[in-house]
């Protein structure tokens, strides 16, 4: 009864269903019950003497366009959006097995995660139990190094099944947290001091490398975000979004998560039935190395469903930041106080420029390249500007201590990274001020952002693996 | 289909429509989605005209109010299809519709019956 569809068109209607699944408010029995649409229309169609080719077209016409459809699949289901968020999907009486089954799988890769993170308890090495064991500091130094090590692999585990890797692409991921394994393990860091009142302190070059090890395998979990397609630039945007999403909704968890930890101690301290250790050890470790991959799974799962949530941050925040640094600089301008080059001088400008640029960055990621430009174009570049102006006198008294005191790691960790950031808040603000003036499209600053990332890794990579040897593992 | 595809129906009377018109097709019997658009081509002589799409999410919200029950049926060697028939709910839901219908059409009617009058006697009432 059916007319025989040619191999052509197979390709382009698996091709159309993909596109259609991509969208997370249209789930599979709903493509599948429009694919058995498609081609009822497209069979029919032949019989009045239609060409494949065409017969698909028009077919595809008739259906209308996916954005209206997947705007009409929202709102139908937006009273369940809840149920998007926690159970995966579907009426009562339908739940889509896929769906369980990759709530299944999320699971499975957090309870693994979880385990892993505790396996080297079963070795003794416990710094979450409040004991008194005399070895406790050599555990929490462990812990430092490792600890992105023994979560991460299992956020890519997730990732790598959700997007079906290759062997050979999951092979050269692992290449990177193999190699990282070995070296923050070799190398002989310097014992850290042991005080009374603030417990261990790591040595610097220790505590850079277990600071910049996440960051650094935080990217390399993009690639496997990107399907091992990290070349590509433009979809490294998504992961960028991806990355913003996933720090709200983790802070969110953890949040909750402390909420309830508190009031469980409380409870029960109120019958008298003592839990800390069991939190301390169990609860706590485990559910913040859990939420690591559920957090990705809510990420990816309700996704295209509500408005992200980085962007809205990010337009409340860049005019109350643009407007701060402007105050700053006019409070330098009437008081002629500069930046004073104290110790923790360097760290606290460091992390104005990463706000600068998460700024910037969530701007460009939720920004529609082809829009005209728009008031909070400039309310940006304000903001850019004045950063980099604080951020060059700041550099320049930091600078002076440097030479006058030599190079320390967390100086010289602290300075590249300045560097590094400004390098990119510097082309960024031209890149602005260019589109502001029209000379240049708006996709120049999402090309240049995108293009850049590598560089954080490396530089992170550089951190990590050159530091504690030039450093001798200060 | 026929020669009445000249009287273009406005979005909001087809989306006003959709539901009593899809709720008294599956009363006629058990129906998957292509053929309920084509009765509704059938029934209104072509006059009616839907993005094909825009009746999924319509079934589904149907299912939801517990208007229909869907099924997926998989006849051997060939692919499966959901098939969807009316519930006792739904035949309320659409003797309800087709009493607010039957009112709107009979006012309607009276309207236009007053408006052929004034057209076919254009002489002034005042008189």
């Amino acid at each position: 009864m059916e007319s025989t569809i040619g191999p052509g068109i197979e390709a382009q209607i698996s091709q159309w269903r993909s596109y259609l699944l991509r969208r997370q408010t249209i789930h599979r029995v709903d493509v599948d019950e429009l694919e058995d649409h498609l081609r009822s229309e497209i069979s029919e169609l032949g019989t009045v003497g239609l060409s494949g080719d065409e017969s698909f077209l028009v077919a595809i016409k008739r259906i209308g366009g996916v954005n209206e459809l997947s705007r009409e699949f929202a709102r139908e289901r937006s009273s369940q959006l809840w149920k998007q968020l926690v159970l995966a999907d579907d009426t009562a009486r339908e739940r889509s097995r896929l769906q369980y089954s990759e709530l299944l799988v999320t699971i499975c890769f957090a309870i693994a995660a979880a385990v892993a993170f505790k396996i080297p308890a079963a070795f003794g090495i416990d710094p979450f139990a409040a004991s008194d064991s005399t070895d406790n500091d050599s555990d929490v130094s462990f812990y430092l190094r490792n600890a992105s090590l023994l979560v991460l692999p299992f956020l890519i585990g997730f990732l790598a099944w959700k997007r079906n890797l290759s062997a050979r692409v999951i092979a050269g991921l692992a290449v990177p947290f193999i190699a990282a394994a070995i070296l923050v393990n070799v190398f002989p860091f310097n014992e850290g001091a042991t005080s009374e009142e603030s417990g261990y302190k790591p040595g610097d070059t220790e505590l850079l490398a277990a600071i910049h090890l996440p960051i650094f395998l935080w990217l390399v979990v993009g690639v496997s975000y990107l399907g091992g397609a990290w070349r590509a630039n433009a979809p490294r945007m998504d992961f960028v979004r991806f990355t913003g999403e996933w720090f709200i909704y983790y802070t969110l968890i953890a949040f909750g998560g402390g909420v309830l930890c508190a009031l469980t101690l409380g409870v029960f301290e109120a019958i008298e039935i003592d839990v800390e250790p069991l939190i301390a050890s169990w609860v706590l470790p485990c559910g913040a190395v859990g939420a690591v991959v559920v957090v990705a799974w809510l990420v990816e799962a309700k996704q295209s469903v509500i408005e992200n949530m980085a962007p809205v941050l990010t337009s409340v925040f860049t005019p109350l930041f643009a407007l701060m640094l402007v105050a700053a600089i006019l409070g330098m301008a009437v008081t002629g106080n500069f930046v004073d080059p104290e110790r923790e001088v360097l760290i606290v400008f460091d992390l104005l420029l990463v706000v600068v640029l998460g700024l910037v960055l969530y701007s460009v990621s939720a920004r529609d390249p082809a829009a005209k430009p728009t008031l909070m174009d400039g309310v940006q570049l304000v903001l850019v500007a004045s950063a980099l102006l604080i951020d060059i006198l700041a550099l320049a008294g930091i600078l002076g201590r440097i030479t006058e005191f030599g190079w320390t790691p967390n100086r010289t960790a602290g300075l590249g990274l300045n560097l590094v950031l400004l390098a990119n808040l510097v082309w960024s603000a031209w890149l602005l001020s260019a589109f502001l003036r029209r000379r240049r499209p708006f996709s120049d600053l999402e090309r240049w952002q995108t293009t850049y990332i590598p560089l954080y890794a490396i530089w992170a990579a550089i951190v990590v693996v050159l530091f504690p040897p030039l450093f001798a593992f200060d | 289909m026929q020669a009445t595809k000249e009287v273009r129906i406005g979005k909001d009377l087809v989306a006003a429509s959709a539901m009593p018109l899809v709720l008294a097709i599956l009363n006629e019997g058990e129906s998957y989605g292509y053929a309920i658009l084509k009765r509704i081509d059938e029934l209104s002589a072509g006059g009616l005209e839907w993005t094909d799409g825009m009746l999924y999410p319509l079934l589904h919200r149907l299912d939801r109010l517990g208007y229909v029950e869907a099924r997926w049926d998989s006849p051997p060697g060939s692919r499966r299809r959901r098939y969807y028939r009316i519930t006792p709910g739904g035949q309320n839901a659409l003797s309800e519709h087709r009493r607010q219908w039957e009112v709107v059409s009979d006012a309607l009617q009276n309207a236009w019956r007053s408006f052929q009058v004034t057209n076919s006697a254009p002489d002034p009432v005042e008189a």
